[in-house]
């Protein structure tokens, strides 16, 4: 315990003290939060009421899926992860750890996004307090695990940016956080389904802010879930020393099953 | 009686269709170093990589202290100490972190005075990326010995140290085989070898080519003893007869290099050129073969002895 708390600590503080690490984790979701509180409360009458959800996943997929894969990858490539596994580091703390300071990091940037949009930016306060911080943990659980499955499974630098952007672009424009997924195209709202983001907007809007979900947010808080235990089995499966070594059957291509609670998802919920 | 800590028993590792190792075998002993010489690519680092558990053997058994390093690899972590050839750290990790972080997974108390002796004492709150490769290799050592196993294995070690740390590395060595500890040591420095190592096994092509003390190894050579000379008039240099027992002889620089069966008749009838030319002796220096001479004989057959003659 001693040791995995040493561990925690260490890479909790590479977190602050990496700079590009506080720079995803806390500069970048922070100032997009005070440009956008400032910009797109004037322009978007219906944003303000959502910003604190919003804000809080542009700090997670900043967190998750930009910051927590590049490490995993540089320290398998630089003979890290050989270093570690010499000295008796378990492959499930290496895994686990970066998914619990992730926790903090966002658990941070969200107190705060959520206690300055309601008096600055006219942000609703949720009105049922224990499911808004459920809903939170589980998205970052979720995102957390599928940052580190990334980093796994990819090979190289390169790699994560393509597989990460794949995530995070379509997110911003159609996951529900700019503009409620219900006002898009029937052919979009079906390809937003396959986004996390969406089904967390949902669960927060339906069940932590009083306000319409576009589907049973049960259902949301269920893909969620088990796609986020899906990534991080995947996660701890898949996991690699080092590039030279790698494990022979095991596909890299079996990541992809952490996307079948989103297809199954698109499929039967969309009408 | 022997004690066999560390056993390989027809190691074979093979990558696709290239033979890194080839059925190897050899035993090392409680309170030994063992050096494991070789040129690039005869297998050495994937030798000591699979004892470490990093790669796993093609076929045959590794055992350290009866434990199989790819069975049992977490059994196997407070019974070794590893200096890989290439890992590394995080770059923002300090020194102290290090000790604190891998004597945690140890059950040990961090060894800072350890870091101390190895020069690190003022770099204790220095980030790994921010030290030269020197100050690097010193840490991976002192983080491979502070839990104080019963087997290390050192992979290149000195590579990268300046002379006072190479000292400082065979005083920490010879200290912790004082203690029992048993070593293999992985290197191309011949010297280091010859001065460290209990035995030594040379490996050539994945296979074994010959083993034994630095002491047998440098006597089943070829035996020829080299026999500098410089002149004041270097008639040596012009000289193209031939002095009793030499097999071989070239010039470098200002030396008459003679490679002789037997020294005790070679000096002489050198001396006694030199008196009937009038010339007198600079310099004679006469060195029975080096373990390096020895590797270079086996490893480069033919251009051990300088290639010339």
């Amino acid at each position: 315990m001693t040791a995995f708390f040493h561990h925690f600590m260490y890479d909790f503080r590479t977190g602050m003290r990496d700079k590009s690490l506080l720079l995803l984790n806390y500069l970048f979701p922070l100032g997009f939060y005070a440009l956008m509180g400032l910009l797109m409360t004037g322009l978007n009458p219906t944003f303000g009421p959502t910003i604190i959800p919003s804000m809080i996943l542009v700090a997670v997929m900043a967190c998750t899926l930009l910051g927590l894969p590049n490490p995993v990858v540089e320290s398998r490539e630089a003979g890290i992860f050989r270093s570690f596994k010499i000295n008796g580091v378990p492959e499930l703390s290496i895994v686990t750890i970066p998914v619990l300071s992730s926790f903090v990091h966002i658990i941070i940037v969200s107190i705060i996004i959520t206690f300055t949009a309601i008096p600055f930016f006219n942000a609703n306060a949720p009105v049922n307090w224990g499911y808004f911080v459920l809903i939170l943990l589980l998205t970052i659980f979720t995102f957390a695990s599928i940052g580190m499955l990334i980093g796994v499974v990819s090979p190289n630098s390169r790699s994560i940016v393509l597989f990460s952007q794949m995530i995070f672009l379509p997110s911003m424009i159609l996951g529900g956080m700019m503009v409620p997924s219900s006002m898009l195209p029937p052919a979009l709202y079906r390809v937003s389904m396959l986004l996390p983001t969406v089904h967390s907007m949902n669960a927060w809007r339906g069940l932590a802010f009083g306000m319409e979900a576009v589907f049973d947010p049960r259902w949301s808080l269920l893909i969620l879930l088990i796609s986020g235990v899906i990534a991080f089995g995947m996660a701890i499966y898949l996991f690699n020393w080092d590039s030279k070594n790698k494990r022979s059957g095991r596909n890299t291509m079996l990541a992809l099953i952490t996307w079948i609670p989103y297809v199954l998802g698109a499929i039967l919920l969309v009408g | 009686m022997q004690d066999d800590v560390i056993s390989v028993k027809d190691f074979r590792k093979v990558y696709g269709d290239a033979k890194a190792v080839d059925g190897i075998s050899f035993e090392v002993q409680r309170g030994e170093i063992f050096g494991l010489l070789g040129p690039n690519g005869a297998g050495k680092t994937t030798t000591m990589e699979s004892l470490e558990g990093l790669r796993h053997p093609t076929s045959g058994s590794l055992s350290i202290l009866g434990v199989d390093p790819t069975r049992q690899p977490a059994r196997l972590n407070n019974l070794i100490g590893v200096q890989l050839q290439s890992s590394s750290l995080p770059g923002s990790m300090t020194t102290k972190e290090a000790m604190e972080f891998f004597c945690a997974y140890h059950h040990v108390a961090p060894r800072i005075d350890l870091l101390v002796r190895l020069g690190l004492g003022e770099k204790l709150t220095s980030q790994y990326s921010t030290l030269s490769t020197g100050l690097q290799r010193r840490l991976s050592l002192a983080l491979a010995v502070a839990h104080d196993p019963p087997v290390v294995l050192l992979d290149e070690p000195t590579a990268g140290l300046d002379v006072s740390s190479r000292v400082e590395l065979h005083e920490v060595m010879l200290e912790m085989k004082g203690k029992g500890t048993t070593i293999i040591l992985a290197t191309h420095d011949m010297a280091e070898a010859e001065k460290m190592a209990d035995r030594v096994a040379i490996l050539l092509k994945g296979k074994i080519a010959v083993t034994g003390s630095p002491t047998q190894l440098t006597a089943s050579g070829s035996g020829l003893v080299k026999i500098s000379v410089s002149s004041e008039a270097a008639s040596l240099i012009s000289y193209t007869g031939n002095f009793p027992e030499v097999s071989q002889q070239f010039i470098k620089e200002e030396y008459v290099i003679y490679y002789s069966r037997d020294a005790g008749s070679t000096v002489p009838a050198i001396f006694d050129y030199l008196k009937t030319r009038d010339d007198h002796l600079v310099d004679l220096r006469v060195e029975r073969p080096s373990l390096e001479d020895r590797f270079l004989e086996i490893t480069q057959p033919d251009q051990s002895n300088g290639g010339q003659s």
